[in-house]
């Protein structure tokens, strides 16, 4: 809840703007247009394909871990479409490819019925929290493309979570793993601060929101 | 700090910076006025704004806040800033913003805004890069990056801290330099113009043999592209990769 509606700031206009305001765009984003910016906490790993592995554990019912070999195995996905960053920026019309993240929960045979939410994290140990239901029925993604080329290391390469209806903090780089629990554990930001969720359409940025 | 409760899943890997305090929840919830009361030019693109803040929770140096700009029509702009005053107990800030070309926010700032106009503010945010003053800190910054690490170099001599603090930090020219006349001792400064950019001769002094006892906490604030090319410095002159903490401004 923010406690009262913005007050008007004395001639401030705003970039001009459409009559309409683009309908893809949050409430408090902007267009980044053709930038992509990077908003990392940590030193950017150098993590070669070949070291790269994905592991599935927790509250599934075998859980294992997949090499890069065998998760360019699986049968691709792509994700086609926006971005948003809790730092206000969006990005439209991105395209990424990988695996669903689907595909990589039923080879490890499925969540049991305790399940109820994630923790994916990184190579770095960097962590984020999210509700099992936000990562299945097509949702989520493993990716190592961005725009049909490698992703780079700065984007999360080798490869990253993308959970692109939620702010994008949720979408680990350098993702090493997800592990299913029977309840909520707050990752790395929502540790320091920011929301469990991170809805863009609600604005849910910080604790509290 | 929020620590983990026991039986807490830690994932295998190795790293997790932990964050450096906890942070105020609803003070990060709310928005409030800030009221203009001084606008001083740095450099020709950079300048400080104080904003009287009445109910200002307090912060520690290093964490930034949102603030926002409202148009008449309802339309709104938001950005992060860091905090550049040191936290003083007085109800004001202090923020330093570069002109960004065709900026929204810092354009509306540096040419509209005036002594007397109200911005809106949420914060302090993230505890993640906050130095509370306790472990001794090696802060590289670069251009607006020194904002932060300037919070944090004033907190050090307001509270008349002992704890080792260095500053290194670069801009293009002299004239580029946020803060030019406010450096000391703890710090050194590298024009990239004149002598290119920052390189491993600038930090070995200050890592292996040359570091304080415990170590340095890390502190690395810039552009993504200062924030990568430093980081990696440290990391190869032998600074742990989980005690660097890096700000980057998009
Ligand atoms: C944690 C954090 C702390 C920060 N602290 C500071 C600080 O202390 N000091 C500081 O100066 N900055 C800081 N920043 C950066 C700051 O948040 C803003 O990104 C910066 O001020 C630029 O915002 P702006 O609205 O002026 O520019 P924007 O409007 O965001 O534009 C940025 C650039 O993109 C172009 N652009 C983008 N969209 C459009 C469009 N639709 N039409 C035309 N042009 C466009 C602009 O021309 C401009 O060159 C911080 C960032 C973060 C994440």
């Amino acid at each position: 809840m923010t406690a009262h509606d913005p007050v008007p700031t004395r001639g401030f206009t705003g970039r001009a703007r459409a009559a309409d305001r683009d309908p893809r765009l949050p409430p408090g984003q902007y267009d980044a247009r053709d930038t992509w910016p990077v908003l990392s906490a940590e030193v950017t790993p150098r993590l070669d394909a070949a070291d790269w592995t994905l592991r599935v554990g927790g509250l599934v019912a075998r859980p294992r871990t997949w090499t890069w070999a065998e998760a360019h195995a699986l049968p691709p996905s792509r994700y086609a479409g926006d971005i948003h960053c809790v730092t206000s920026w969006s990005k439209f019309g991105v395209r990424f490819g990988g695996v669903s993240l689907d595909t990589f929960l039923a080879g490890a045979g499925g969540p049991l019925p305790a399940a109820t939410h994630v923790v994916a994290y990184a190579h770095t140990g960097y962590t984020a929290n999210l509700p099992l239901a936000d990562v299945t029925g097509g949702r989520a993604w493993i990716v190592w493309e961005y725009d049909g080329e490698p992703l780079p290391p700065e984007h999360g390469g080798p490869a990253r979570l993308i959970v692109p209806h939620l702010y994008f903090w949720k979408s680990v780089k350098w993702v090493a793993g997800l592990e299913l629990l029977d309840h909520d554990e707050p990752g790395f930001w929502e540790k320091n601060g920011y929301h469990h969720r991170g809805d863009p359409w609600r604005e849910e940025r910080y604790a509290g929101d | 700090m929020t620590e983990t409760t026991s039986g807490a899943f830690v994932p295998p890997t190795a790293f997790a910076v932990p964050g450096r305090i906890a942070v105020n929840e609803q003070a990060a919830a709310r928005w409030q006025q800030g009221l203009i009361t001084e606008i001083r030019q740095e450099t020709h693109a950079a300048a400080t704004f104080r904003l009287k803040v009445p109910d200002w929770q307090g912060h520690l140096p290093g964490q930034h806040l949102m603030l926002r700009l409202t148009a008449p029509d309802g339309y709104v702009a938001q950005r992060h800033y860091s905090l550049a005053s040191a936290p003083d107990g007085s109800g004001e800030i202090e923020l330093t913003l570069d002109h960004v070309p065709g900026g929204e926010v810092s354009g509306h700032l540096h040419t509209v805004a005036r002594v007397g106009d109200t911005v809106e503010v949420r914060g302090p945010l993230s505890g993640f890069f906050a130095w509370p003053g306790d472990r001794p800190a090696l802060l590289l910054g670069a251009g607006s990056g020194v904002v932060p690490l300037m919070s944090m170099v004033r907190h050090h001599r307001r509270a008349g801290l002992t704890v080792p603090l260095r500053l290194i930090v670069s801009a293009r020219t002299r004239a580029d330099l946020i803060y030019a006349d406010e450096y000391g001792a703890e710090t050194e400064v590298v024009l990239t113009r004149a002598e290119g950019r920052l390189t491993a001769r600038h930090l070995a002094p200050h890592l292996g043999a040359g570091q304080p006892d415990g170590g340095w906490e890390a502190y690395v604030c810039g552009s993504n592209g200062f924030a990568e090319h430093a980081s990696r410095l440290l990391v190869e002159g032998g600074q742990p990769v989980d005690r660097i903490r890096i700000e980057r401004f998009g």
